[in-house]
Parts: C-alpha cells; sequence; structure tokens
C-alpha cells in the first residue's frame, strides 16, 4: 500500500527518521499558515495520506474535499480527538486518528492507538493498521475518546500517586519500589514522571480534565509547580 | 537465617491462619531459618498446608534455588498446631486470617491470654485498618501491619505499617526480622490499601469501565498496556487472574473505607460476576481460556 505523508510542525510520533516516514512514496513538509488549496496533500488518489505534525489537524481540514477517494487518511493526533477536525456526525469513513505513545521527553515507544469512529470503514482501518505494522509499530484500536487507551488510564493514576506523595502515604522511593516490585512494572510512577517531565503530565492531564471534566484527571499540586517553574524558565 | 540474626531478637514465628497467604507466610519465615509454628482451627487446612510448602521446597530444589536439603531443613523448622496455647513461645505472630475485623479482633484477644508481654503482633491485612486490628488485641502498641505480596514465597515486597500506638522499636523489630526473612520492606502510612492496593485497585477499574464504556476491547488495552508501558501482564489478563468476585470484594471494602469514587465497583463486574464470567477460574473472564490452570503451571 502506497502512501504520502504530509509533515506540518513537529511530530511528537515521528521526531526523528522512522521506517514509517522512509517508506511513505513522497513526502511533503507544510509550513505553518502556508497551507494553500492546491498543496500536495490534496492531489492524493487512491492511495493513503497521513498527516503527522503539530499541525496535522488543520493541513487535514484544508485538503479534505480532495481526499474521499484515499484508501486511508491518518490525522496525527495531540490530546484532542478525532472529532475536532472530522465531526462526530456526519464524517468522511476513511479517515483515522492516531498518536504513537510517548510519555513526555521520553522517545515515542512502539505503540500507536489508532483511533477510529463508529462508522468507520473497515477496509481503511485495516489499510491504515498494515502500514503502521509494517513500520514495525504495534497497533492498537480505540474509539475516538479523550486520552484514547493509555492518557485516559495513566493520568488519574500518575495524579493520584503525586497526590499521596504529598500526603506522607510513603516516601517516593517506597511507593516506586512497591508498584515495581510487587506489580512487576518496570518503573515506578515517580520515578517516571521525573524522568520525563513533570510538566508535561500537567499539560496532558490538564487537557484531559477539560474533556472529561471529571475530578482524577485534575492536576495534581506538583505537576502544576512544575509547570510553572518550567513556564518561568526554571528547571524542573 | 538469611541475613546476620544477631539484627533481630525473633527466633520463633508464628503463623496463624494457613490459607495460600499464611502457608506462603510460613515457607518465607522457615527458609530463613526462623522455628515457624503454623497455626489453624481446622486440621485438614493445616495437612495441606505443609503438602503444598513440601511441594514448593521441593520444587526449589530441583531448580536451583535451594540446595539440596535445604527442602527438608525447612520443613524440619516447621511445625502444625491446632491449639493456639501452641504459639505461646512465639516472639512474633503473623495473623493471615479472613479479611474480617471481628474475627482478627477474636484471633488476636486470645493471643494476648497466650502470648508473652514480649510477642509482636503483626496482621497481613491488606486493607483493613491496623491501628483498628491493634485496638482489639489487648496490645497496640506490640502491634504492626506486615502485608506480603500474593505468592509470599516468591514476592519479597512487604509493607510494613505502624498503627497509630504502634512503639517506634516494635517497628524497628519488625522490620529486622522482615529483612532477616530475606524480604523487602516498605514503610507506608496506615492507610486503606496502604500503597499497592490504594493504587491497583482503582486503576482495575478504570480498565475495567473503559471496556465497559467501548473505548477499546479488552485485547487492544492489554496490548497497549503491555507495549507502551513494558508491563509484564495487561491489566484485563491480570484482572482474569485475580476474578471479578475478588475484585468486587477488593472494590467493596476499599470504597467502603475511603468512599472514593474510583474505588467504587464498576457496574460490569457485577454483571461478570452474574453471568459467572469470573475469569480464568471460570474459563472466561474478559477473555476466553482453554484450560483451567493457574498462571506458571
Amino acid at each position: 500500500m502506497s502512501y504520502r505523508i504530509v509533515k506540518g510542525g513537529e511530530s511528537r510520533s515521528f521526531p526523528g527518521d522512522h521506517a514509517f516516514v522512509q517508506a511513505a512514496g513522497a513526502r511533503v513538509s507544510v509550513a505553518r499558515g502556508d497551507v494553500a488549496a492546491d498543496s500536495p496533500a490534496g492531489s492524493a488518489s487512491a492511495s493513503g495520506v497521513a498527516f503527522i505534525g503539530a499541525d496535522a489537524g488543520s493541513l487535514y481540514v484544508a485538503a479534505a474535499g480532495r481526499l474521499g477517494s484515499a484508501s486511508f487518511v491518518l490525522v496525527e493526533l495531540g490530546t484532542e480527538c478525532l472529532g475536532v477536525h472530522i465531526g462526530d456526525d456526519d464524517y468522511p469513513t476513511n479517515v483515522l486518528g492516531f498518536a504513537r505513545f510517548r510519555l513526555g521527553d521520553a522517545e515515542p515507544t512502539a505503540l500507536v492507538e489508532l483511533v477510529r469512529k463508529p462508522q468507520t470503514s473497515e477496509a481503511a482501518l485495516e489499510a491504515a493498521r498494515d502500514v503502521l505494522a509494517a513500520a514495525g509499530l504495534v497497533v492498537a484500536v480505540c474509539q475516538d475518546f479523550p486520552g484514547r487507551i493509555l492518557d485516559r488510564l495513566l493520568r488519574p493514576y500518575y495524579n493520584a500517586a503525586l497526590r499521596r506523595l504529598d500526603e506522607g502515604l510513603a516516601s517516593a522511593a517506597d511507593m516506586d519500589a512497591t508498584l515495581r516490585m510487587g506489580l512487576g512494572y518496570p518503573k515506578g510512577p515517580i520515578e517516571l514522571l521525573r524522568e520525563t517531565g513533570l510538566h508535561h503530565h500537567f499539560e496532558v492531564t490538564r487537557a484531559l480534565h477539560e474533556q472529561l471534566g471529571q475530578e482524577p484527571y485534575a492536576p495534581a499540586r506538583r505537576a502544576r509547580n512544575a509547570w510553572l517553574r518550567k513556564a518561568g524558565g526554571g528547571g524542573q | 537465617m538469611s541475613q546476620d540474626s544477631s539484627t533481630t531478637r525473633i527466633r520463633t514465628i508464628g503463623v496463624a491462619g494457613c490459607g495460600t497467604m499464611g502457608t506462603g507466610i510460613a515457607i518465607v519465615a522457615a527458609r530463613a531459618g526462623f522455628r515457624t509454628k503454623l497455626f489453624d482451627a481446622r486440621e485438614a487446612t493445616l495437612a495441606q498446608a505443609m503438602k503444598q510448602a513440601g511441594a514448593f521446597l521441593t520444587k526449589s530444589v530441583q531448580r536451583g534455588k535451594l540446595a539440596a536439603g535445604q527442602d527438608a531443613e525447612t520443613l524440619a523448622r516447621m511445625s502444625t498446631h491446632a491449639s493456639l496455647e501452641d504459639l505461646a513461645d512465639c516472639d512474633l505472630v503473623i495473623e493471615a486470617v479472613f479479611e474480617d475485623l471481628a474475627v482478627k479482633h477474636a484471633l488476636f484477644a486470645a493471643l494476648d491470654k497466650v502470648c508473652p508481654d514480649g510477642t509482636i503482633f503483626a496482621s497481613n491485612t491488606s486493607t483493613i485498618s491496623i491501628t483498628e486490628i491493634a485496638g482489639g488485641s489487648g496490645r497496640p502498641d506490640r502491634f504492626v501491619g506486615m502485608h506480603f505480596c500474593l505468592p509470599a514465597q516468591l514476592m519479597r515486597l512487604v509493607e510494613m505499617s505502624p498503627g497509630m500506638l504502634t512503639a517506634p522499636e516494635t517497628f524497628e523489630t519488625a522490620w529486622q526480622a522482615c529483612q532477616t526473612m530475606g524480604q523487602y520492606p516498605v514503610h507506608t502510612r496506615d492507610t486503606p490499601g496502604f500503597i499497592l492496593n490504594y493504587f491497583l485497585i482503582p486503576w482495575h477499574n478504570d480498565v475495567i469501565n473503559l471496556v465497559d464504556q467501548g473505548v477499546a476491547t479488552p485485547a487492544d488495552i492489554d496490548l497497549a498496556v503491555k507495549t507502551a508501558l513494558g508491563y509484564p501482564l495487561g491489566p484485563l489478563e491480570l484482572l482474569d487472574m485475580i476474578g471479578m468476585d475478588t475484585q468486587k470484594l477488593l472494590c467493596d471494602a476499599m470504597h467502603g473505607l475511603t468512599h472514593e469514587p474510583r474505588a467504587a465497583c464498576p457496574p460490569l463486574v457485577k454483571r461478570m460476576v452474574g453471568a459467572g464470567l469470573l475469569g480464568r477460574k471460570s474459563g472466561q473472564g474478559f477473555h476466553r481460556y482453554a484450560d483451567d490452570r493457574i498462571f506458571g503451571a
């Protein structure tokens, strides 16, 4: 299956070279604010198109009218839902969202969350899954909900860990050791957040809290402080 | 002893309640060199505990985890007792009976009449407050929480919690005994679920609710978690091992104590229990199983 990549802005899923990018038949970078109606993305025919980067959504929207015949269209997502770009009721059935899971500053993992809608065509889903898998990525399919699978599950857990640390449940070292030794996790929550950037956790959980309106997603105090320090030019 | 025995005054350990957890704790204690007394009012349970301990220790030798002969030496340090009075010479008694405050109070009240003042009492509870249990023990200053992980004979982690009235020297003595057993103690506050269950029960509930809300299939959720986070088991695979009936009990205990929404038993768990979809033990939970072998068998 051939596909082309249209990139706008930095991609969290593919910050460097990757087999998925290398295997694309064509790669086009579009500067922010330069999404013309006749942009390369608009000329897609029967092959697939992947919009990647921070501007993936807006690039897709600019080209959407001419992507009906594409076998699949992938749009890289941040913390937003796919419905933000394609709508939640009447939407093209060949468009899927995706994000390669990555915790803060850590390298992207092999896991791609592939986001579908209820009416997404199975053919488009399978075509997208195939090209991602062919690039060595592991694909988990999910519906279009805030946080997809991993952020939806992890952020309340991280917030709870940070709050319990404040409340003196145990030392950070003992909390991490307990979850490592008791459950076989490679790393405990506190060490993981500190290594990958606590301020990144704040940004993700704040976005999910706004979308879901549920208290467990409300950013923990420590994460907010880390983000404020970062915003003020300090470290963590 | 597995470590320097001079660091602890504990020589004889009693284990009260010889189900799966109690048997595992007894193996740990005896394997580390402690004289270990297993108490259970049911003779058949005691016999089963010794049989399981023997089988485990034999396997440990076969796998090179223990030197030849250490299985017999360990077993020789273990004795069974159906009378509580036989625990009178224990320096430390670890309780591993049913998770019911009244049951634990009755046990410790009886032990308090039998054991000398210097005996330390410990509870292996996973959810009940150490302070509450200690309140019915007759010796709240010589009481400590020692929560071993299942299976205790394989898992080194022990969550240790002082109650509100636990004397510092009691905690220190129990801590040293735990280390001498070859375990890895972590210090937690006496709050519901301590560390492990406080995080694990709501995490599992969140995963279950994700399935119920149709966000992703159990297979995709397990795949995502294992691939992205490197967890050895997917959360729904682990839940199938725990069992939906057990998850419901854990939720009821935790939510009853904390009233935290994430600890509330998910409606899907109740439906699955009603449908008999308990997990591995029933052949189907979130996944289907071709046989009923336990994990690792």
